[in-house]
């Protein structure tokens, strides 16, 4: 198992938070927590095979908040001194005594077990962090150059993400955490012109909480899917135009975790369901009032959150409120069992205790409710993709993400992919494109069908989701099996855009 | 030690063939709140510095936030080490000939809490009010002051301070089903009216009490200038010279090249970005942190000039770097930091347009627009808070939301009327564009692909 850096071990981060913690205290805050966080972040982008551009950054920093006054105050800075962070939780302090004025809902945060100077580490082999930028570059020009000397590819962009990310937190009930995690995300894609119109295919690798072993050979098999690639570009170039209707879907997990993503994720994000995004991202149709009541899906879905997943991009040891994490059910037989939770979140339903959900994407930002690895269960005994396919008459497989987009109470969806086979008497028969599937939420997961095995469970996820004011990203995984889906409306994009 | 000194020290320490230091010290206030209280808040301060190695033809970049003085030899050897080690860019040229900020001797320029002196204790009242008066009001104001060093082996000293403010405010009736929203783009705050944009607010939610439920289709609408700001963005994103020129864009010309100087709308529009443009100036030169589709970090420095993107409806000019320009032989013509249209002569107002609407409909903004199709630059999105079915003149009622599947790009050939631009805030985009002076616009035909169900 890794350990947590020496270099951040070395900061002065205990001094920092007891000086911080002691002003809030003086100060006469009710809670105060301190955050002392690094990120670092390092991206490759590469044009045909050339390095386009690259960076390696950080962003080092710490943070304070309190309630004070039944007010949250936040502050943070990036002097590594106990003089400025008592400044810095002055700040705080202050902040919250001034927006007192406009506060009309005391906080109140439910309560968690102390956990003292506890240490997390992600599992991963390799830190990207500790490969050379050339090997990187070498790696991901030479999968390039492969791809380019095939006559079906015209151009090939790749990029590498990478992110380290390290926290000490502590606050004034005595909770102290010490955690490391790294993430990265290669993607390729491949691009061809033909007879005035082109096409682009990309990796479905998804973006993973492993170390730089995730392009070597651990856990997905790159040499065999960007060999795959040019074939996969010709047959979507040469593929009709889909004819707009109703059909049978079977989504592959490499889109299906996207929907889940939009339409369940998000959807059941406790602060959401009760209109603190409502002015920004939006809140949601599961609101408060139906938990163990809506009928979200049909009875073979399951979906459970879960930030203790091995390799899940929100995997974590305890959350950026001291919170231990662990899984939790949100949909069960259909039916919504449950919400993602902050600790303020929680105390205000009277749900106990979170479930671990706070985080911050930088020492900059104030924690907020963000979402688990949230994933839908496969049928223990269920079947292939191939089974699900062989029960359709008439339909569509989907496979890869693309565009996606949802609306402010998250009913109504649109999606497209990477590409679209034609399902046939129960056989796939060739690609089709300019395809979008669109439905309402409730609709869709009450029209799924069957759902796959754990074959064909696998674990996608999203390195860079949005959400709050001031915006911040978090990164997150989803599992899913293949599913299927009756009598989905399929748009022709061609069709939408009026040609 | 001062950005000024860092930078001083670092052009020193460096050993590549040539070297540029960016500082960017940032400080930041924000509110934000929901149902007529205060939700969360903070201040912050942040400072990062950027050290871009050349060596050859090869670059290295490496940033660090808050840098101590004893890091940055560690720090600039990175840089340099990283351009040794990296393989030749091909967007490599001699760097930009350095001038001198008139301001360069300045310090970093500030915010904090205090921006929301006097707005804070009218977002108090206004939320009385909204209670007083049956309304929950939602919203985020922000303030950020970014001050941004530029330092060049090539002598560049530049220097430039930008602040950025925003309020959203978003009014709802208590069951959530009614919603209107508004936003203002301001430098300090000083000039935010709450109460004024209550008002507005209310009087849409009052307009939303008839409630009149359409099909999806295809209706004459007018886009307020919201709803044109997050439409021309994504347009103005799409418009890379060198994604053009490989043709992935909506602005290859099928079998090669460009679609510069084709005509893209009957109307004389014009579509364009100025650094100095009064209420939206931004940074007068290139600042580039890495090397990307449409920025170099050897153009850092590079002076901006105003650039029509479309004029007289013609595809005028695209996103372009000094390499891309020479792949392209058209002008460099760099991305600057706002977006300008407007029609020809004054246009009407909004009020104007929709008095002379016989039948049609009013949108306030647009959400979650994401690109369905690059080629067509097909974009999908939803209607929000207020879509308005206005008959003979007159606003008669809100109507349900609808997903829209439609083009910019076609939007420009299809238009009928250019209203007055004005400056506002993109309601989608503004996390990352906020400096916008548009028109309201009146299209015969735009595409409500489907019913929302949202409020």
């Amino acid at each position: 198992m890794r350990q947590i850096d020496p270099d951040f071990l070395a900061l002065p981060m205990r001094r920092l938070a007891d000086a911080a913690l002691q002003r809030a205290r003086d100060l006469g805050a009710e809670h105060a927590d301190f955050r002392l966080e690094r990120v670092r972040a390092e991206t490759l982008r590469l044009s045909d095979a050339s390095l386009e551009g690259s960076i390696d950054a950080d962003d080092l920093g710490y943070a304070v908040r309190v309630v004070k006054n039944g007010t949250w105050g936040f502050a943070s800075g990036i002097d590594l001194t106990p003089e400025a962070a008592v400044k810095v939780a002055e700040q705080a302090v202050e902040v919250a005594v001034i927006s007192a004025a406009v506060n009309r809902e005391p906080i109140e945060l439910a309560p968690e077990p102390v956990h003292s100077d506890v240490t997390w580490v992600s599992a991963y082999d390799v830190d990207p962090f500790e490969v050379p930028m050339r090997d990187k570059v070498t790696l991901l020009a030479g999968w390039s150059d492969g791809l380019l000397r095939d006559p079906r590819v015209d151009h090939v962009q790749a990029s590498l993400q990478q992110v380290k990310e390290q926290k000490f937190y502590a606050d004034t009930a005595g909770t102290s955490t010490t955690q490391q995690r790294v993430r990265l995300y290669p993607e390729l894609e491949v691009m061809k012109t033909a007879d005035g119109r082109f096409e682009t295919m990309r990796t479905l690798a998804p973006p993973v909480g492993r170390g730089y072993e995730y392009l070597t050979g651990t856990a997905w098999d790159f040499p065999g899917e960007l060999a795959r690639l040019p074939e996969l570009l010709e047959e979507k170039l040469r593929a009709p135009s889909v004819e707009a209707g109703q059909y049978d879907l079977v989504v592959d997990p490499s889109n299906l975790w996207l929907t889940i993503h939009e339409s369940i994720g998000h959807a059941t994000e406790l602060d959401r369901a009760l209109g603190y995004e409502a002015a920004y991202a939006g809140t949601s149709f599961a609101t408060f009032d139906q938990l163990d009541k809506l009928v979200y899906g049909s009875q073979v879905m399951n979906v459970v959150g879960d930030r203790t997943t091995e390799h899940g991009l929100s995997t974590i040891g305890y959350d950026d409120e001291g919170v231990a994490t662990r899984r939790f059910d949100i949909v069960s037989g259909g039916v919504l069992t449950g919400y993602q939770l902050d600790r303020r979140m929680a105390r205000l339903k009277g749900l106990g205790a979170s479930n671990g959900c706070a985080f911050a994407d930088s020492p900059g930002n104030m924690p907020i409710q963000r979402m688990a690895n949230v994933s839908l269960l496969p049928a223990p005994d269920g079947p292939s993709t191939e089974g699900l396919i062989s029960g359709v008459e008439r339909g569509i497989y989907v496979v890869g993400d693309k565009s996606w987009s949802i609306d402010m109470q998250r009913y109504n969806f649109q999606f497209t992919g990477q590409r679209f086979y034609r399902i046939e008497n129960g056989r796939l028969a060739g690609q089709v494109r300019d395809v979008a599937y669109q439905a309402t939420t409730t609709d869709f997961w009450r029209s799924m069908a069957a759902v796959g095995g754990p074959q064909t469970y696998v674990l996608g996820g999203a390195f860079n989701c949005g959400k709050g004011q001031p915006g911040q990203v978090a990164p997150v995984s989803h599992g899913c099996p293949s599913a299927l889906f009756r009598n989905v409306r399929i748009l022709n994009t061609l069709q939408e855009s009026g040609k | 030690m001062s950005p000024q000194e860092m930078i001083e020290k670092a052009l020193d320490l460096s050993t590549a063939d040539d070297v540029v230091v960016i500082v960017d010290e940032r400080s930041s206030a924000n509110l934000r709140f929901a149902g007529n209280t205060l939700t969360t808040n903070g201040v912050g301060r942040s400072a990062q510095l950027t050290v871009i190695s050349v060596v050859g033809r090869g670059v290295g970049v490496v940033s660090r936030a808050a840098v101590r003085p004893e890091q940055l030899a560690d720090i600039v050897a990175a840089a340099d080490h990283a351009a040794e080690d990296a393989p030749p860019s091909e967007d490599a040229r001699p760097l930009v000939e350095g001038t001198r900020s008139a301001d360069w001797d300045l310090p970093a320029e500030p915010t904090s809490i205090g921006v929301f002196g006097a707005f804070a204790p009218a977002l108090g009242d206004a939320f009385a009010r909204a209670e007083a008066g049956g309304r929950k009001l939602y919203g985020f104001a922000e303030h950020i002051v970014t001050t941004t060093f530029v330092g060049t082996s090539a002598g560049a000293r530049l220097r430039h301070a930008q602040p950025t403010g925003r309020l959203e405010l978003n009014a709802k009736s208590p069951d959530m089903k009614r919603s209107a929203w508004t936003g203002v783009a301001t430098r300090d705050f000083a000039d935010v009216d709450v109460a004024a944009l209550d008002a507005s607010l209310a009087q849409r939610l009052e307009w939303a009490k008839n409630r009149i439920d359409l099909p999806a289709g295809r209706y004459e609408t007018l886009l307020p200038p919201t709803a044109v700001a997050d439409l021309m963005i994504y347009l103005y994103w799409t418009a890379g010279a060198r994604d053009a020129l490989e043709g992935r864009t909506v602005f290859s010309k099928p079998g090669g090249g460009t679609r510069v100087g084709e005509t893209l709308s009957p109307l004389p529009i014009r579509l364009y970005s100025d650094p100095a443009a009064p209420g939206v100036a931004c940074a007068p030169a290139v600042v580039a942190h890495t090397s990307g589709r449409q920025s170099s970090v050897f153009d850092n420095a590079l002076p901006l000039a105003p650039t029509d993107w479309i004029a007289d409806g013609t595809l005028a000019s695209l996103i372009q770097t000094r390499h891309s320009a020479e792949l392209t032989g058209l002008p460099v013509t760099p991305a600057i930091d706002n977006l300008i249209m407007e029609g020809a002569g004054d246009g009407r107002s909004l009020e104007e347009m929709i008095s002379s609407t016989e039948r049609g409909l009013l949108l306030t903004c647009l959400w979650y627009i994401r690109e369905v199709d690059p080629q067509s630059l097909l974009l999908t999105g939803l209607t929000r808070d207020g879509v308005y079915l206005v008959e003979n003149g007159k606003v008669v009622g809100e109507v349900n939301n609808f997903r829209f599947n439609e083009s910019p790009v076609d939007l420009l050939g299809r238009l009928t009327e250019v209203g007055a631009a004005e400056q506002t805030l993109p309601r989608e985009w503004n996390d990352y564009f906020t400096r916008t002076v548009m028109p309201a616009l009146r299209v015969p035909d735009f595409n409500m692909s489907t019913v929302s169900q949202a409020n």
